[in-house]
C-alpha cells in the first residue's frame, strides 16, 4: 500500500511516504514556523524525491489532534481534500497516540501529553501494545498525575512540553516517572503512516479534528445558559 | 476536445464555506454556499474559531456537492482558485490548504484571489466589464471606491477611515437589540419608518472620496441614550430609516461624483451591503441622469460566495498569474498590492 502521512498538529511538521508498506522517505522539522506555507512544498519535494505520483497513492494518513487548532486544521484540510480529490481513503490518527508510539518498546505505561496552558494538558495513557488505558482528555496536569501515581507502575512521559511539567511529574511519580531524551518526544510521520495502514478507514467527510475542547465563546455561552 | 475553460474556486474568508465552478470566465456553472449564520447568531457576530471549525467540517462536503451539481470532475478543471485574503486567518487557511491539495493532487495550476477583487468580479457573471469602471464596495469589513482601468488593475480612490458601512449597520442593529446579522433587519425596519431624525453626514474634506461612519454610529447611540433619559419614545423604524438615510446619502452621492469625475462607463456595486434595498434605490435614482451604467448584482452574488472568486480567478489565470505550493492565507492582503503582484 502506498501512503502519504501528514502531521502538522503541533510545532513538529512531519511528512512521510510509504511505498508498498515500506518507508520510502520521511521529512520532519521541529521549528516554530508556518505549516501552511511549508507543508505542501514539503509534500511536493518528498513525493518527487521518492518518485511517488499523487495518483499512485492508496491512502492518506493524518494526525487529527489534539494539538494546535490551526495546525490540526491545516493537516486535515490538506489530507481530507487530497484524499477526496484522488478518491482514496483518509485515516485519522490521534496526535497523542502518534507521540505515544515513540515509547512502543517501553515496559510499562506510556503517557504522551501536550501543554494546554494554565496548568492544563491534553493527554491520554497507553500500554505497551498501544491500547488505550485512559481515554484522551483535557485535564489539569496535577489531577492527571495523581491518577497516574495511583497506578504505582513505571510511566514513560513523551512530550515536547516536558520542561513545563517536569518538576511536577517527578514530584508526583518519583522513580516511576521515566523521562527519555529529546529525540523521543515527537511523533514520526512514518509511524503514523504504518498505524494508518492497519486501520479501517471511516467516512471521509466525517473525519474532523479532535480538539478535546470547546471554543472559548461556546464554553462561555453554555456557562451563561446554565446560570440563567 | 472542447475549448471550454473551467475553473473551480473556493472561498472561506468569513463564515460561508463556498465552492463554485465558472466556465469561460463568465458563465456560472455551479455556486454552492454552506452558510454558518445559525451557529453564530447566538453570539451576535461571527466567532472566528467556530467559523474555522465549520469550514473544516464542511469543506469536502461542499466540494462534492458543487461537483455533483455541475456534472463535471476535477479532471475537467483548467485551474483551481482560492481566496487568499483578506479575511479571518483561521477560516482562510482551510480554503487555501484545500485548494492547494486539489491542485497538487491533480497537478493543476493554482491561483490566489483577493476577496474584494472577487466581490467586484461577481458582476462580470452578469454583464461584461467596460473600462474604465468604478466599483463601490460595501460590506461588513469594507467601504471602498475602486477604480479599474483594465482587468486585474485596482486603484483605491476612497475608503473608510474608521468603520466599514456594514460594521456601522451591525453596531446600530445591536443597539436596537435586533438579531444578527443586523444589516437586513435595519433595511427591513427602515422601509416602515421615516427619516424623522437628522443624523450627520460625514462628507470629509472637499473632493475626498473617503468615508467615515463612526461619528454616525455614535450619533445614533447618543440619540437613543438621550431619548431614553428624557423618557422620549423613538420608533425603531424611524431610527433605522434615519440612520440608513445618512449612510445611503453619503455612499450614493460620493459614488455619483466619482463616476462623473473619472468618466467611467460602469459603476459596479459590490459586497454584502449591495443587497441593501435603500442603497439600491438611492443609487438607481442618482444614476438615472448620468451616462454611467449602474450594475448591481443579484443578492446571491452580493453576499460572500465562490462564484465571484472563480470569476476573478479565471481572469487572473488567463493573465498568467500562478500561486506556488507555498501559498498562504493573507488576512491583511492589500487590494492594490494584489493587483500589482508579479507572479
Ligand atoms: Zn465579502
Amino acid at each position: 500500500m502506498n501512503i502519504l502521512a501528514i502531521d502538522t498538529s503541533n510545532y513538529v511538521m512531519g511528512v512521510a511516504v510509504l511505498r508498498d508498506g515500506a518507508v520510502a522517505g520521511e521529512y520532519v522539522t521541529n521549528i516554530k514556523k508556518n505549516h501552511s506555507i511549508r507543508l505542501m512544498p514539503a509534500i511536493d519535494q518528498l513525493m518527487r524525491e521518492t518518485g511517488m505520483k499523487p495518483d499512485e497513492l492508496d491512502r492518506i494518513a493524518v494526525a487529527h489532534g489534539p494539538g494546535s487548532y490551526t495546525g490540526v486544521r491545516i493537516g486535515l484540510a490538506t489530507a481530507k481534500t487530497m484524499a477526496w480529490t484522488l478518491d482514496i481513503p483518509v485515516v485519522g490518527i490521534s496526535s497523542l497516540e502518534a507521540v505515544a508510539r515513540q515509547g512502543a518498546f517501553f515496559d510499562g505505561y506510556v503517557c504522551p501529553f501536550f501543554d494546554a496552558r494554565r496548568g492544563l494538558v491534553y493527554t491520554g495513557l497507553y500500554d505497551q501494545e498501544m491500547n488505550v488505558v485512559k481515554e484522551e482528555t483535557n485535564v489539569l496536569m496535577e489531577d492527571w498525575l495523581e491518577e497516574l501515581a495511583a497506578l504505582e507502575a513505571p510511566v514513560l512521559f513523551v512530550s515536547q512540553d516536558l520542561a513545563v511539567h517536569q518538576d511536577l511529574i517527578v514530584e508526583k511519580l518519583g522513580d516511576n516517572a521515566v523521562l527519555p531524551s529529546a529525540p523521543y518526544h515527537f511523533a514520526r510521520p512514518s509511524i503514523i503512516a504504518a498505524v494508518a495502514a492497519d486501520k479501517e478507514p471511516g467516512n471521509l467527510h466525517e473525519l474532523v479534528p479532535n480538539y478535546l475542547r470547546l471554543p472559548e465563546a461556546e464554553a462561555k455561552w453554555l456557562e451563561q445558559q446554565r446560570n440563567k | 476536445m472542447s475549448n471550454d475553460q473551467y475553473l473551480l474556486a473556493i472561498e472561506t474568508s468569513c463564515d460561508e464555506t463556498a465552492v463554485a465552478i465558472v466556465k469561460n470566465e463568465r458563465e456560472l456553472v455551479t455556486n454552492v454556499v454552506a452558510s454558518q449564520i445559525e451557529s453564530h447568531k447566538r453570539f451576535g457576530g461571527v466567532v472566528p474559531e467556530i467559523a474555522s471549525r465549520h469550514h473544516i467540517e464542511q469543506m469536502t462536503i461542499t466540494l462534492e456537492e458543487a461537483l455533483e451539481k455541475s456534472g463535471l470532475t476535477i479532471d475537467d478543471m483548467d485551474a483551481i482558485a482560492v481566496t487568499e485574503g483578506p479575511g479571518l486567518v483561521g477560516a482562510l487557511l482551510v480554503g487555501v490548504n484545500a485548494a492547494k491539495s486539489i491542485a497538487f493532487a491533480k497537478q493543476k495550476p493554482l491561483v490566489g484571489v483577493h476577496h474584494i477583487a472577487g466581490h467586484i468580479y461577481a458582476n462580470r457573471l452578469e454583464k461584461e466589464f467596460e473600462f474604465p469602471l468604478l466599483s463601490l464596495v460595501v460590506s461588513g469589513g469594507h467601504t471602498e471606491l475602486v477604480l479599474m482601468r483594465e482587468h486585474g488593475s485596482f486603484e483605491i480612490i476612497g475608503e473608510t477611515r474608521d468603520d466599514a458601512a456594514g460594521e456601522a449597520y451591525d453596531k446600530v442593529a445591536r443597539t436596537l437589540k435586533l438579531p444578527y446579522p443586523g444589516g437586513p433587519q435595519i433595511d427591513r425596519l427602515a422601509k416602515e419608518g421615516e427619516e424623522t431624525i437628522d443624523f450627520p453626514r460625514a462628507w470629509l474634506e472637499d473632493g475626498s472620496y473617503d468615508f467615515s461612519f463612526s461619528g454616525l454610529k455614535s450619533a445614533v447611540i447618543n440619540r437613543l441614550h438621550n431619548a431614553k433619559q428624557k423618557g422620549e419614545v423613538l420608533r425603531d423604524e424611524d431610527v433605522a430609516a434615519s440612520f440608513q438615510a445618512s449612510v445611503v446619502d453619503v455612499l450614493s452621492t460620493k459614488a455619483v461624483r466619482a463616476a462623473k469625475e473619472y468618466g467611467v462607463k460602469q459603476m459596479i456595486v459590490a459586497g454584502g451591503v449591495a443587497a441593501n434595498s435603500g442603497l439600491r434605490k438611492a443609487l438607481q435614482e442618482k444614476f438615472e441622469d448620468i451616462d454611467t451604467d449602474l450594475l448591481i448584482p443579484p443578492i446571491h452574488l452580493c453576499t460572500d460566495n465562490a462564484a465571484m472568486i472563480a470569476a476573478a480567478g479565471a481572469v487572473a489565470y488567463n493573465q498568467g498569474h500562478r500561486a506556488g505550493w507555498d501559498l498562504n492565507a493573507n488576512p491583511g492582503l492589500d487590494l492594490e498590492a494584489y493587483g500589482n503582484r508579479k507572479t
